[in-house]
């Protein structure tokens, strides 16, 4: 699928499907330099990652950690070190590195090298969700390209400079996402998440130094270094810089991605996006991927999409994927099926986790299903307090939040499903709500 | 077991780590094994661990452990529907239930013949598509309204 809309694009120019994605294609629209000029220019490493320190670039994979920063925490010196690019794409709601892929995959090839030659790693490894296969042979076929082209592999440009890529396809794990279970991923085990500290760029991949970065940042490196620092800082607002892409889902006219600003009102997203369907009411909207605390249309309205408004309004901008529910939604149904989904992935090795989101889901399922006991409620409350930060990685806390989001939104809602056994918005609405659609482009 | 063809596949995947870590090639292994045997028996998963020269319980763990891996025999095409919170908004849940109703099975479960094996699946990071439907692990279907399912069925033999 092609970029929906945009507002003041940056990542997403020249994108055009399958047609545009080749080497000679990307080399027509300025790529490769910002990598030719960092070689033939003898740019020092700590120079580029000073450059994307102070152009204010975060992570754009959930976290939004400062990418700079993260390249700084990489031991200067030799040695072997590496750079992985999470392309595990799996949170519910998020499909915008799976498109940038498709688009633009020698972005995140350039951008790759750059931080290579910035952290000083001689190799790196793409990590792509296993459910997208034909993009895992685009890479691959990409790389061939930027290989041959003298882009990747040894002495770069003439420069002196190796850096060996490659793609390494994931085969159906929620979890990998998680960086440190990516890199056990990576290394042929089990997807289960590492104790932190260390941290990657100290014991990272083969218990090396390793700087991981998201797809769309790694995308947006070569960018920032064309257009500097200064001018990328200068877009979006204040501690949320430059561009992000949005993958909008649920209930509008136009699912898919679009482009703009960090700082956008919300409201000016929904209109890109078609609408709400059918005319209808919006009700709720998770602004970052199925593990951000949903929240109502009314605050939802009011905020603008950047990490600080949506972290005051309560949730996270996380990944940037935007699901919307209308009034034809049940908030117990919906949680049910994402409660579902962290209990099917939950790795096993926390027992906070593993027996945690089983219960979670139970519990929610029960209510669904008319079954729902007085106390239920604070049952589930309790269980999430139980469960944050009680484990090793963060997944636990991502089933939690989506529990006492909807919970703190929508008590009356469970409340109401418990009393009566039944739903306040009747099956056949629901139904009618959430049928086929087609969208219309 | 597995054919020179797949041996070569291998080798291609080896040779993308260090020279000690084979291991990591062990999930591109067991995919293309399963690729040519339709799905992973025992047999399959210990010869691609003596291939890499890793134990039999680490390739198995990895097998066991994501979730495109086939432990049990599937039908000539498997398709996995999903059915998340942003797909069952525009007919994740409907598409499933067509399936069903179509195919006479349910979830994890083959039709008489061998033709379909049918799964539920979890986020395959397209929802903006929705309904989706990856086929036999590899092919993602995007906007599978009931016209767009009939049409890949009758084009799965």
């Amino acid at each position: 699928m092609a970029i929906l809309g945009t507002i003041n694009p940056l990542l997403t120019v020249g994108w055009n499907g399958d047609a545009g994605w080749r080497l000679q294609e990307y080399v027509q629209r300025g790529g490769y330099k910002a990598l030719r000029r960092i070689i033939e220019e003898k740019i020092p490493a700590a120079q580029v990652i000073d450059e994307v320190k102070k152009s204010g670039l975060r992570g754009r994979g959930g976290a939004g950690f400062p990418t700079g920063l993260k390249w700084s925490f990489m031991p200067k010196g030799e040695g072997e070190k590496y750079i992985v690019c999470n392309t595990d794409e799996g949170e519910p709601g998020t499909f915008k590195d799976r498109d940038i892929l498709r688009n633009n995959p020698h972005a995140v090839i350039e951008g790759m090298v750059i931080a290579g030659y910035a952290v000083g790693a001689a190799r790196g490894y793409n990590y792509i969700h296993g459910e997208i296969w034909d993009l895992y042979k685009r890479f691959e076929e990409a790389l061939d390209e930027a290989r041959a082209a003298g882009f990747v592999g040894k002495n770069i440009l003439g420069s002196g400079f190796d850096f060996e890529l490659n793609a390494h396809h994931g085969y159906g794990a929620y979890v990998c996402g998680e960086e440190s279970a990516l890199l056990e991923s990576i290394e042929g085990k089990k997807g289960q998440p590492r104790f932190k500290p260390p941290f990657p760029a100290a014991v990272g991949l083969y218990n090396k130094p390793t700087t991981i970065n998201n797809t769309e940042t790694f995308s947006a490196v070569p960018f920032v270094l064309n257009m500097g620092a200064d001018a990328y800082l200068a877009i979006g607002k204040q501690n949320n810089a430059g561009t992000k892409l949005f993958s909008v889902s649920g209930h509008v006219n136009r699912p898919g991605n679009y482009e703009i600003p960090l700082g956008t009102p919300f409201a000016a997203l929904l209109e890109l996006a078609g609408g709400v369907r059918g005319g209808r009411k919006l009700k709720a909207v998770i602004p970052g991927g199925s593990s951000a605390p949903v929240l109502p249309a009314e605050i939802i309205m009011d905020c603008t999409l950047d990490y600080d408004a949506i972290s005051k309004a309560g949730s996270m901008l996380g990944s940037g994927a935007v699901i919307v529910m209308d009034e034809t939604t049940c908030m117990v149904r919906a949680l049910e099926r994402l409660s579902y989904f962290y209990h099917e992935e939950s790795c096993g090795q926390c027992t906070p986790c593993r027996e945690g989101t089983r219960w979670l889901y139970e519990i929610v399922h029960r209510i669904e299903h008319g079954k729902g006991r007085p106390g239920d409620v604070d049952l589930l409350r309790g269980l999430t307090t139980n469960i944050m930060g009680r484990t090793i990685c963060a997944l636990g806390d991502a089933a939690s939040m989506p529990v006492q989001g909807f919970l703190k939104h929508y008590r009356d809602e469970f409340e109401y499903h418990i009393e009566h056994g039944k739903c306040l918005v009747p099956p056949e609405v629901q139904r009618a709500g959430s049928t086929f659609f087609k969208a219309t482009v | 077991m597995l054919t020179t063809e797949s041996i070569q596949k291998i080798d291609r995947e080896i040779a993308k780590y260090p020279a000690d870590q084979k291991q990591s090639a062990v999930m591109a292994a067991l995919a293309i094994a399963q690729e040519e045997l339709g799905w992973l028996p025992s047999e399959a998963i210990e010869s691609v661990a003596d291939y890499l020269g890793i134990p039999p319980m680490a390739a198995y763990e990895v097998a066991s452990f994501y979730n495109m891996y086939d432990l049990k025999p599937v039908g000539r095409h498997k398709l996995t529907v999903c059915t998340n919170l942003p797909c069952m908004l525009s007919g994740g849940v409907d598409a499933a239930e067509y399936l069903k109703k179509k195919l006479g099975i349910g979830f994890n479960e083959t039709t008489p013949d061998g033709r379909f094996t049918l799964k539920e699946g979890e986020c395959m990071g397209a929802c903006g598509d929705a309904p989706v439907m990856l086929v036999n692990n590899r092919h993602m279907c995007a906007s599978m309204l009931p016209e767009q399912i009939d049409k890949l069925l009758e084009e799965l033999k």
